[in-house]
């Protein structure tokens, strides 16, 4: 592959074009070997700094990039802070530039506000990849999904993936979205009316509301999170209802393909979008997906930490090095 | 002092004026008018490739005194205003303190008279803006106010905004409307469409206005009072207010140059220079709000003028306040994508900055281009052309969404109460 990456940030996928999502596959798949070693370690990274600046609460994602930071010998740090900037009292500027003051090379970075991540790659050094902003992106979530698709089912171009659930807040959906179709799968969003984005198909997507009809014809579906605890407004009914109409359960999985993978980018509400059984049945790949988050993960480290050594003028060339994968 | 323009193309279309002549002012009025004066004057302006048009007035300005300094004061307000045209300005009341009782419009006259500046303060339409009772309105017309507003919040509750136009029309205030319904907008910070779909961002839907403009409009017509909807950004408010006109309700309304100049396609970087309340629209909203300015359903471009602090905006797009500087970009704008793209006339143009505004508050003699009138006039290069630059700004703040942007026509003098402020080519007073 022919294509170099160039960026200092991964603010999303809206960005990347098909050849830059394309190598940072690539890279994780030779990545993912790494993790099965019994040291699991590369010098990749050693003397880098990593922080991982976590505005909102995570647990499976900052684990995952800590793991990934950490096979590569990146020196790591976390920064916290609970709420927004405004309630701390500091703007996200002011904590970015003394993040950036630290010298530290890279920042993973968690924020509850949409552009968060934009805003600041503007303002600071560091390259910053974006862990979740707001109803945004996630990218890395997305890329991990990808990876997931590709090592289960060969190929990305001509499946039909769906999303099912929260559409409209998800950053996870928004984030598949960009790529998948930038990789030519068809894409179908379904859930309520009232969970789905205006104008949704302006993206390119399917849109339904009809979960039996979608799962009829998919190579794979995502089932999103409902945010019980984000039910400010009245989106729908009941929970119970929720279930009945938008959750997987074995009687519903029987209109699927025989080989429909079941994805979730976790924590899953049991018994609400997935039933326990098919959570935990044959169709379900979302603990290969966990393991492909750190691969993917070190993949983005190590593609931006490229772009670092050739600002800074250093001899080695990392993206040669593997080039040859 | 004394102003002589000499051989300027004097156009008021409310005296049937436009032609090329010298206009005298002394002690602060329109003291002879005709060819070929034989006058002295302290000043001269020489009014080659010149217009002399009516003063421009803004109905919707934040001056931010008193309470909010930082952003913006009446001195350095005034200094923006100046510097865009205008003679006189509206003071949105939503200050700290807010406007609503006789003290504090008495202190914005105070410091208005200070910069020797033309201040008609609104007043709030309830005490402290919160929806609750209806502010003092026989003191508030007392201490100087010309209107009465909640603006940047909608009076949510139809009966108290049922009474408010009643009580208000005792005192013939111009009742403005900042009609956006909370609960369909609430948490909302542009608008709902592809482009919120696309950032992950919360919207206000085209509907959220609508609603509460034609609930406004229904409440005017009930009571036979005099409304004036804020900042109209919709295609469905626009034909609304159409629809009222033709049937007789007293309506009037405004747009903002932002709206007619820009969709909601700018905000692909969450560049908050361009977070404002209403939204940026659609191509189709920006389209029937350039028919309605035409066929007169709008009847006044107003700026909306609304700085706030660098921090302030440098945040979080979802966090940044809403709102853009417009005084010393608003002519300039209007110029370029409406009378140069043939949207409208110069005349209209001054009908809807200058002339139509000092009517809605009531001014006579105030801003006209005759003998005996106010000299509050625009001096005017229609064919400049000059590029919108962040330093440039006069203003406090300088949270522009016409930065970078070029314009064609562009103030070269305002006489205000009868001194003359003189613009060189960068926009300084020279």
């Amino acid at each position: 592959m022919s294509t170099a990456w160039t960026r200092k940030d991964l603010l999303g996928l809206r960005d990347l074009t098909r050849e830059e999502i394309e190598l940072i596959l690539k890279t994780a798949e030779s990545f993912k070997e790494i993790s099965t070693r019994p040291i699991k370690k590369v010098p990749t990274l050693r003397g880098r700094t990593v922080v991982n600046f976590f505005f909102e609460p995570s647990t499976r994602t900052r684990a995952s990039f800590e793991i990934a930071e950490k096979r590569l010998s990146a020196d790591t740090l976390n920064f916290s802070g609970s709420g927004s900037s405004v309630e701390k009292g500091e703007t996200l500027l002011d904590t970015g530039k003394n993040i950036e003051a630290l010298k530290v090379d890279l920042v993973v970075m968690r924020h509850p506000a949409s552009g968060a991540p934009h805003r600041l790659a503007r303002h600071i050094k560091p390259g910053i990849i974006n862990a979740g902003d707001g109803t945004n992106e996630h990218p890395t979530q997305a890329l991990l999904d990808m990876l997931t698709l590709k090592e289960k089912k060969g190929r990305i171009e001509g499946l039909h993936v769906a999303f099912v659930g929260d559409i409209l807040h998800s950053r996870v959906a928004r984030s598949n979205i960009w790529g998948l179709t930038k990789l030519g799968a068809k894409v179908t969003i379904c859930g309520p009316r009232t969970l789905l984005p205006v104008e949704a198909q302006t993206l390119g997507v399917n849109v339904s509301t009809n979960l039996d009809e979608v799962i009829h014809d998919a190579d794979a579906v995502t089932l999103l999170r409902i945010q019980l605890e984000r039910q400010q407004e009245p989106f729908f009914p009941s929970v119970r209802e929720y279930a009945k109409t938008f959750g997987i359960n074995q009687e519903r999985l029987k209109r699927a393909k025989k080989d429909l993978l079941i994805m979730h980018p976790g924590p899953i509400n049991r018994g609400v979008e997935l039933s326990d059984e098919v959570a935990n049945g044959p169709h379900s790949v979302i603990l290969d997906q966990v393991t492909n988050g750190i691969a993917v993960r070190m993949a983005v480290l190590y593609l931006l930490s490229g772009v670092i050594r050739k600002e800074k003028n250093e001899d080695v060339d990392p993206v040669a090095q593997y080039s040859g994968h | 002092m004394s102003i002589l323009l000499r051989n300027i193309r004097a156009i008021d279309p409310k005296n049937k004026v436009d032609e090329t002549l010298d206009c005298l002012i002394e002690r602060g009025k329109i003291s002879k008018l005709g060819k070929n004066l034989s006058a002295q004057a302290t000043h001269t302006v020489e009014g080659k490739n010149l217009c002399l048009v009516p003063g421009l007035i803004d109905l919707h300005t934040h001056f931010r005194e008193p309470g909010f300094e930082y952003k913006e004061t009446i001195e350095t307000g005034t200094r923006a205003a100046l510097r865009g045209g205008f003679v006189a300005c509206v003071s949105m009341p939503n200050t700290e303190p807010a406007c609503d009782n006789q003290n504090v419009v008495a202190a914005i006259l105070r410091r208005a008279a200070d910069s020797q500046f033309n201040i008609f303060p609104c007043g709030t339409i309830s005490k402290g803006r919160l929806g609750k009772e209806i502010s003092e309105m026989a003191e508030l017309k007392e201490a100087g106010c010309v209107a009465v507003s909640d603006d940047g919040n909608f009076v949510q509750n139809s009966l108290l905004m049922r009474h408010a136009l009643e009580y208000a029309s005792m005192f013939d205030f111009l009742v403005i409307s900042h009609a956006i319904d909370e609960d369909l907008s609430r948490g909302a910070s542009m608008n709902e469409g592809h482009m919120s779909t696309v950032l992950g961002l919360k919207g206000s839907p085209n509907a959220a206005e609508e609603i509460a403009v034609i609930r406004d409009i229904a409440l005017a017509k009930l009571v036979k009072a005099r409304l004036h909807i804020a900042h109209v950004s919709t295609e469905g408010a626009v034909k609304l207010i159409r629809e009222a006109k033709a049937d007789g309700v007293t309506v009037t309304a405004e747009a903002t140059p932002h709206h007619f100049a820009l969709t909601e396609d700018t905000l692909t970087d969450y560049d908050t220079n361009f977070k404002m309340n209403p939204p940026l629209r659609n191509a189709k909203d920006v389209k029937e709000i350039h028919k309605g300015l035409k066929d007169g359903t709008i009847d006044v471009i107003a700026t909306d003028h609304a700085p706030h602090a660098a921090e302030e905006k440098d945040r979080e797009f979802k966090e940044a306040p809403f709102g853009v500087i417009g005084l010393e970009t608003a002519l300039g704008a209007a110029l370029t994508e409406l009378y140069h793209k043939g949207v409208l006339t110069i005349e209209q143009v001054i009908w809807k900055m200058s002339l139509r505004p000092a009517e809605l508050i009531g001014l006579k003699n105030f801003n006209e281009i005759k003998e005996g009138s106010a000299a509050n006039l625009t001096v005017v290069s229609l064919d400049e052309e000059w590029e919108v630059r962040k330093a440039d700004f006069l203003s406090l703040s300088k949270n522009s969404c016409f930065i970078g942007k070029k314009f064609k026509g562009k103030v070269k003098h305002t006489i205000c109460n009868g001194k003359l402020y003189s613009y060189d080519k960068e926009g300084v007073l020279s």
